[in-house]
């Protein structure tokens, strides 16, 4: 006699459990705090809050922990927590030009005014195993911190100077740019809102399709104006107060690349631009957003559509964000018995079909 | 869960959705973008399905989940879980006795009737999309009326196998407009589409809402000398006898021995406790 099988609701808490075990792992092992994930993994910190869309470390740095270090799950946490947030209002536009930086590079000219600040990063280092890392309590050498932060005027208005490089087109003033988060994404896309997908699109993906392009779909031939990398102040305007004031402080990559342009039957050969701006230090990404904002922008420019995965606004747009993705994806371990029935059905008819066809020709023979 | 709104989402959230259920309504069969939120669940999992019951419930509501038919799925349980937790209502596996009916791939045997909502979790609404990739082409086929291709699927389809492979998400034409696709619910279950309930369709990652008002015209799509036939295992259900209910195979042995019983598994209960017993049940214990 056959019982269907029940106990769903028993087994998702026995999972639940097994899953917070496994999470804690041995006891005999120190429990991870998060203060440690925030300080000591910041990197995966900044991943986080950047396709999270919530620049908030602690929460970030939480997320990191409940998920056992599966950083897309992590990003989740913070997007369904996000989602719940109220919004007050919007920030002024932040202004990267007075960033503080703790990196700035520009790879199209050996001296820039503000100098080239490597910054902690690990383009030098030698990709060897530090076996001193294992034992702990070690006394490292200590970085000689800058005193201050020096001004560090944008490389691409020296460039603009000579009108070599297309301007920025400023939308107007009083354009409120489209959230992505509060309006269902509709095509075509407004460069803001593209740029809004792309800061938190995957990094994987965007770097891919950054990638593509330098392999030929769509080449667009870049090189890294300036990449920047500090904290900058986000202010906001307080109606009661008609001015802004200063709410704190958010660190950013932003990345404008120059990228050779020898003209169209629109505009004039010059140096034109693509732009990447992401939550903390992720230049991968933000280096890869900008490759990614000059291909999709190839229509404004009246460039040629090479039919390049990079340049299809839809493709990259659709594809990019890793939530979307990753639970389409993974939804396909859910039961889909009833559909698979129907298939099962379905074949077995046309195979009696198929037999009847070819049955009567082989008794002929 | 007192630091969440009642059924999770915001009231500001709700309103959007109603909005966007009410421009489906009047519309039927059109799809309408809706800023879909993240839910605390994956996409995929029904989010869409979550976000118009969250929308459409009141705390008066007796609220039943479904899964391929079943309540005690995994999934089912989960999302049953989180409006119990969040919005407090009353819970229910009995169809006849629930107010809203959030369902995935199935719609329930018994017949819905006027009052009843049924919410289904949708995870392509574009019908058109597996002929047609690009929204912005689709969007216009469906602006244009432009349904030649889906004919031509449908008859290349016969042409070539004598039948339309299609067994589950079969395309509808709503009230001699939209073609539409019921969400993956089997082709056996497209006959009740015109129901008396009112049907909502959510689409959470593809952020899409549609909808069918109580006896709206739907029509499976077919040919004059094909007509739409809805196909089901041909047997009887092993545990209640019915004839006529859409039947899951389960494999029960290494052999490969097989049985057939009803996918919906209230439908099945019931029977059985009104004394119906299939071919390898046993009499309900009263």
């Amino acid at each position: 006699m056959y019982v269907a099988v029940k106990g769903g609701e028993r087994a998702i808490d026995n999972a639940h459990d097994w899953l917070a075990e496994e999470r804690r792992g041995p006891q005999d092992v120190a429990e991870l705090d998060v203060a440690q994930i925030r300080t000591q993994l910041g990197l995966a910190v900044n991943r986080v809050m950047a396709e999270g869309s919530l620049f908030d470390p602690d929460l970030a740095a939480l997320a990191i922990k409940q998920s056992r270090g599966d950083l897309i799950e992590a990003i989740f946490l913070i997007r369904a927590y996000r989602t719940t947030l109220p919004r007050f209002g919007y920030s002024t536009p932040v202004d990267t030009g007075a960033m503080a930086c703790d990196r700035r590079i520009s790879a199209t000219f050996k001296d820039v005014p503000g100098g080239q600040v490597l910054g902690p990063t690990f383009d030098y280092t030698h990709r060897l195993l530090d076996f001193a890392l294992e034992a702990e309590g070690l006394q490292r050498s200590e970085a000689i911190a800058p005193e201050a932060h020096p001004v560090m005027p944008r490389v691409s208005q020296f460039l603009n100077q000579e009108g070599l490089i297309q301007d920025e087109p400023r939308p107007e003033v009083d354009a409120v740019p489209g959230d992505l988060t509060r309006a269902p994404l509709e095509l075509p896309a407004t460069r803001a809102l593209r740029l809004q997908a792309l800061a938190r699109g995957d990094e994987g993906f965007v770097l891919s399709m950054a990638y593509s392009t330098q392999r030929g779909y769509a080449k667009n031939h870049p090189f890294v104006g300036e990449l920047r990398i500090g904290t900058v102040a986000v202010e906001m305007e307080i109606p009661e107060l008609g001015f802004a004031v200063e709410i704190g402080d958010v660190v950013l990559s932003e990345c404008e690349t120059v990228n050779q342009f020898t003209g169209s039957k629109t505009e004039p050969p010059q140096f034109t631009r693509g732009y990447g701006l992401v939550f903390g230090q992720t230049e991968r990404k933000a280096i890869s957003m900008a490759l990614v904002d000059r291909a999709l922008r190839w229509k404004e420019l009246g460039e040629d559509d090479k039919g390049a995965p990079a340049q299809d606004e839809e493709f990259v747009l659709y594809h990019a964000d890793n939530i979307q993705a990753t639970g389409f994806l993974e939804h396909i371990k859910l039961p889909h018995y009833v559909d698979f029935q129907s298939e099962l059905e379905l074949v077995r008819k046309l195979r009696r079909e198929a037999d009847a066809r070819v049955r009567p020709t082989e008794a002929a023979q | 869960m007192s630091a969440y709104n009642f059924a999770y989402l915001d009231e500001q959230t709700k309103r959007m959705i109603r909005r966007a259920l009410l421009k489906g309504m009047a519309i039927p069969g059109y799809q309408v973008p809706f800023a879909s939120r993240e839910m605390p669940m994956p996409y995929g999992w029904g989010t869409g399905g979550v976000q118009v019951s969250a929308a459409v419930m009141v705390p008066e509501d007796c609220f039943k989940v479904i899964d391929q038919g079943a309540d005690d799925t995994t999934n089912a349980v989960s999302i049953r879980r989180f409006f119990q937790a969040t919005a407090g209502v009353a819970v229910t596996e009995k169809t006849a006795e629930a107010s809203v009916i959030q369902t995935r791939h199935r719609i329930p045997e018994r017949d819905l009737r006027q009052g009843q909502i049924l919410v289904y979790q949708v995870p392509i609404p574009e019908p058109l999309r597996f002929l047609e990739p690009s929204e912005v082409e689709t969007r216009k086929m469906h602006a244009l009326e432009e349904y030649g291709l889906m004919h031509v699927k449908l008859y290349e389809d016969i042409a070539r196998h004598g039948d339309i492979s299609t067994s589950y998400a079969y395309p509808v034409k709503v009230e001699g407009r939209y073609v539409m696709d019921p969400s993956p619910i089997p082709k056996f279950d497209n006959p009740k589409l015109g129901m008396a309930a009112i049907q909502l369709f959510g689409a959470g990652r593809e952020q899409r809402i549609y909808a069918l008002p109580p006896h709206t015209d739907v029509v499976s799509l077919d040919f004059e000398d094909y007509p739409f036939q809805a196909g089901k295992a041909d047997h009887d259900c092993d545990l209640c006898g019915a004839g006529s209910s859409y039947l899951d195979e389960v494999i029960t042995d290494d052999a490969g021995g097989r049985m057939f019983v009803c996918s919906d598994t209230d439908f099945c209960r019931e029977r059985r406790e009104a004394g119906h017993v299939g071919a390898l049940g046993v009499e309900a214990v009263a």
